[in-house]
């Protein structure tokens, strides 16, 4: 019995049959864990105890006759999630001993559905990265080829679910960070509509683009955990009053109909051939389902990394200013003033791609830059979003590539950080204009590495995403591809 | 040739709201350090702030009551920099889009003289914490409880001319913000302070560089800091040199300015939109809410109260000064002549409580009581003279008005007959005086009631030992 390929579905049954309890599942997969993680690094803690513990008292619940939809199944956090109890860390040596006295709501939520919570995944540093190398911890390596990197910045959790350690996961997207991993891991995740999935507890990388979302091997898993995540948080200010929805409702709907619109912007040069032919492939696919395939455009997109290279870093180099070596943090010894204590800590607790960022950030938010920077982007954000309503009237889902080639090796984009930007170049303008945007597997290049597509609707469209990408799963088979990983099992 | 001087106040009130301003914490003073913390004003990662609607209410308040325009959207903005006893390296304030615009406050100068101020913004925004440096050797202490209190930053254009109007300025808004009950107005806790931007020009030239004086607690200090700064300011003009722009620190010990940081000093701020909050949006039912429950202002009460109790504009203006002195004076002038009112209030007890130290709000003689001593005067039960002695024993012993009367006896003389015995006795005691009078010496008269009153041990009614003396003496034997 293969459990950890198991969909939440079969998870469930199995657990309601008595095929096996909560315990079981949970033993099996931090067995799974214990011999994976060494080869991935997906994990930066492995919560064995409160897992057994919540895992006890899902099966006592599931005896009683509970039967929630998440109840009993395994689940791990990106580390950018605060646990109370738990080390939350945000892959920095920042907050290597930190401990959140708190639960972000998304965990609340999730744990109060009955999940078991297996540990905390790996990630870029403070979610800044696109190739999980800036992680304090190491860098995760990819399943389908440990040489290559998982994508970033949820790197932990793309792998860890495409290797089988966890049936789902739960990750951020700032840029990208959900999709791009998805895509290079062969798995899916969406990120939902900003607002959706609350932001408390989430440590922020930049406010205005942050969101949380799950990641699955399936739309229809992803569909059931953001039926969890999503809801109006009155302790996030920007957590829309109508973030709650039924995900799962509309996930058969025929596709008859759909207006699919591809953006030539999408294609053009930079793309990898396999990854756009595979993508042609996939929108073929939706064609054959139904769909009426057009050709749109997005003039604003190929300014979209520029613009959030101001705007993300503007917001990170305010938002990490709370990492002072005062309270929680990391605190250098040695200093010989408060002016040296925040140096002296920042320098030593924050990596390079993160003082980068703040520096960055620092510069365009400063006075005589202002205007020409901070000011400039967000106008130029506001003509992404124009493209978008623009589109949106024309059709009611955008298909293209999620990232422009499959997964590259540890250390290939590490000197040129302008060539790892443009990792996340057809990702990021959705998170400009705060729509929703879904990765899911559409084929492999011939050295076997997955290429995702990406599909993009209006605000609040989530639900037509999971529906598309449901039906299309359930013609193809790129989802169910498993990389092949040394157990060291018979 | 004369200086102009030109002063502009920036007041932080803080508003009494029961939590902070993006949390739930309570804004209590005076309790155990970091006792009154979350995750969010201990900016713990992933905390995120949320607007206490309590805290716009009150500077709505504000906005009405001073014609201000209030903004239908303002922004919260971030105010980067670091500092211990600030938790997030940033201040949630407004920057570009503050909730009040421009209105404007009319003080009263002496000689029936007003002038108008006018008034730039006033912003919402969160306090810092504080740093505790005496009780640790070689460290300092943090305390966040005051990380998250509402402040509101009212920001006056640069109209006063001098340290009075300044001083007359500062006291109207603070009568103001305890009239609309939306801060204590406790300047020694803090909880209503002032900054002050002073510079001189000739008259009719622009303005002159200025300099901003902080920590100025008190209506004497920012009086004397700016008279301070007038003379710091003409001397280095006079002798050529030129003011630099900085912030400097009154030190109320020495008396004088210092110098904190000079322009180039300054922190750039990297103040951006606050991604983490949605714009504040009013909308009219919210603030028309806000009007149906405001109390009268002061400029109408005093209005009110020389029409309704027949007063001077200065006793009117005295009167109103303060929302508790006001209230207090209505309690003892309800059913007694408003006059008699005025001065009892204005001149024994405003000056008892000056001696002792006491504001009016632990005034030891309820109004109820001053009413009745009032009432005690007005239907001859005992004299104004022994009013007062009796004011006194109250004011520091306590007791009842009319068990004073009574167990002292100090119940007026009015006895026609009896008066009559102790004046003649006089008369007849004193005939050197009585031929001195009746020479011409009027004002011997004076002796006379003296003797009588002290005859009666102060209780005969003045009033008519005035008419029994008079009648006495002109009579020739």
């Amino acid at each position: 019995m293969d459990l950890h390929h198991f969909s939440l579905r079969q998870l469930r049954e199995g657990l309601h049959n008595k095929n096996f309890s909560a315990r079981e599942l949970t033993e099996t997969l931090l067995q799974r864990i214990h011999t994976l993680n060494p080869q991935l690094n997906a994990f930066i803690t492995v919560a064995e105890a409160t897992a057994l513990a919540s895992a006890a008292e899902a099966d006592a619940r599931l005896a009683k006759g509970e039967s929630g939809p998440l109840l009993g199944l395994p689940m791990a956090h990106k580390d950018i999630f605060c646990t109370a109890d738990l080390p939350t860390t945000c892959a920095s040596k920042m907050l290597e001993n930190f401990v959140a006295p708190y639960s972000a709501t998304v965990v609340e939520r999730l744990a109060a559905a009955g999940m078991v919570m297996l540990g905390k995944l790996n990630m870029d540093e403070f979610a800044m990265g696109s190739s999980n190398e800036t992680s304090y911890f190491g860098p995760v390596h990819n399943p389908w080829n440990v040489d290559m990197v998982p994508g970033g910045s949820s790197g932990g959790s793309a792998a860890a679910v495409a290797a089988g350690l966890v049936p789902v996961a739960t990750g951020t997207d700032t840029g990208g960070s959900i999709r791009q991993p998805a895509a290079l891991c062969g798995i899916t995740g969406i990120k939902p509509t900003y607002g959706r999935v609350s932001r408390f507890g989430m440590i922020a990388f930049a406010s205005s683009l942050d969101q949380g979302g799950p990641m699955a091997r399936s739309a229809e898993d992803c569909a059931l955990l953001l039926d969890a995540m999503a809801a109006h948080d009155p302790r996030d200010s920007t957590s829309h009053p109508a973030a709650a929805s039924d995900f799962l409702r509309g996930l058969d709907r025929p596709l008859q109909g759909l207006r699919v619109g591809v953006p030539e912007e999408f294609f053009g040069e930079g793309l990898d051939p396999e990854v756009a032919a595979a993508v042609q492939a996939g929108i073929d696919q939706l064609a054959k389902l139904g769909a009426s395939v057009q050709s749109i455009r997005l003039p604003n997109n190929p300014h979209a990394v520029s613009t959030y290279y101001v705007l993300a870093p503007a917001e990170a180099s305010s938002n990490l200013s709370r990492f002072d070596g005062v309270r929680y943090t990391h605190r250098s010894h040695a200093v010989e003033n408060l002016d040296d204590l925040y140096r002296k800590s920042r320098y030593e607790g924050f990596g390079a791609e993160v003082r980068r960022r703040i520096l960055v950030g620092a510069y365009v938010l400063s006075a005589g830059y202002y205007d020409a920077y901070y000011l400039k982007a967000q106008q130029v954000r506001s003509l992404i979003r124009e493209d978008f309503r623009r589109a949106f009237a024309e059709v009611d889902v955008i298909v293209g590539p999620t990232t422009p080639g499959p997964a590259f090796g540890l250390g290939a984009k590490n000197a040129d950080p302008v060539s790892m930007y443009l990792a996340d170049i057809y990702t990021i303008a959705v998170n400009l204009a705060g729509i929703p945007a879904l990765s899911m597997p559409c084929g492999f290049t011939r050295s076997g590495l997955p290429i995702g597509m990406q599909l993009m609707g209006d605000y609040f469209a989530d639900d037509l995403l999971l529906n598309v990408a449901h039906r299309y799963q359930q013609e193809t088979d790129w989802h169910l591809a498993r990389p092949n990983l040394q157990t060291g099992e018979a | 040739m004369d200086w102009e001087v030109v002063i502009g106040l920036e007041v932080h009130a803080q508003l009494n709201t029961a939590t902070k301003i993006f949390c739930g914490c309570s804004t209590a003073f005076g309790a155990e350090p970091n006792s009154h913390t979350c995750p969010v004003c201990l900016a713990m990662p992933g905390a995120l702030p949320v607007l206490n609607a309590a805290a716009v209410d009150k500077a709505i308040a504000l906005g009405l009551a001073i014609g201000a325009q209030l903004n239908r959207k303002s922004i919260f903005a971030r105010k980067n920099y670091f500092y211990p006893d600030l938790p997030k390296g940033y201040q949630i304030s407004q920057y570009e889009l503050p909730v009040v615009g421009r209105g404007q406050l009319t003080v009263q100068m002496g000689d029936g003289i007003e002038k108008v101020i006018g008034v730039t913004r006033a912003h919402l925004e969160e306090d810092a914490g504080k740093s505790l440096h005496e009780a640790f050797v070689g460290q300092s202490g943090i305390d966040l409880n005051r990380a998250g209190t509402p402040l509101l930053e009212i920001v006056s254009e640069p109209d006063m001319r001098s340290s009075a109007e300044a001083v007359a300025y500062l006291k109207k808004l603070h009568a103001l913000v305890r009239y609309l009950e939306i801060c204590d107005g406790n300047m020694q806790e803090g909880s209503f302070r002032c900054d002050a931007n002073v510079s001189l020009r000739r008259p009719g030239a622009p303005f002159g560089t200025r300099a901003e004086i902080k920590n100025l607690n008190s209506f004497r200090f920012l009086e004397k800091a700016i008279e301070y700064e007038i003379l710091r300011q003409k001397d280095i003009l006079e002798s050529g040199g030129s003011i630099v722009q900085e912030t400097r620190l009154y030190d109320a010990n020495r008396d004088e300015t210092r110098s904190m940081r000079s322009k180039e000093e300054a922190n750039d701020y990297r103040y951006f939109p606050d991604p983490d909050l949605l714009p504040l949006v009013l909308d009219e039912a919210r603030i028309e809410k806000v009007r149906q429950g405001l109390p009268e202002l002061p400029d109408a009460k005093r209005e009110r109260f020389m029409q309704q109790y027949q007063l001077s504009a200065y006793d009117a203006g005295v009167l109103t000064a303060g929302r508790d002195l006001a209230d207090y004076y209505e309690v003892v002038a309800d059913g007694v002549e408003g006059k008699l009112a005025a001065n009892w209030v204005m001149g024994d007890l405003l000056g008892a409580l000056n001696k002792a130290g006491v504001e009016i709000q632990d005034c030891p003689v309820p109004a109820e009581k001053l009413r009745l001593l009032v009432q005690r005067i007005e239907d001859k039960t005992i004299s104004g003279k022994i009013a007062k002695d009796i004011f006194e024993e109250i004011f520091h012993q306590g007791g009842e008005v009319d068990a004073i009367i009574d167990s002292r006896g100090l119940r007026q003389i009015t006895d026609v007959a009896a008066i009559a015995a102790m004046v003649d006795a006089i008369i007849a005691a004193n005939p050197q005086q009585v031929a001195g009078f009746r020479a011409g010496k009027d004002k011997l008269l004076g002796f006379f009631v003296g003797q009588v009153m002290k005859a009666s041990q102060g209780k005969a009614n003045p009033d008519q030992v005035n008419a029994l003396l008079l009648e006495r003496l002109q009579k020739a034997d």
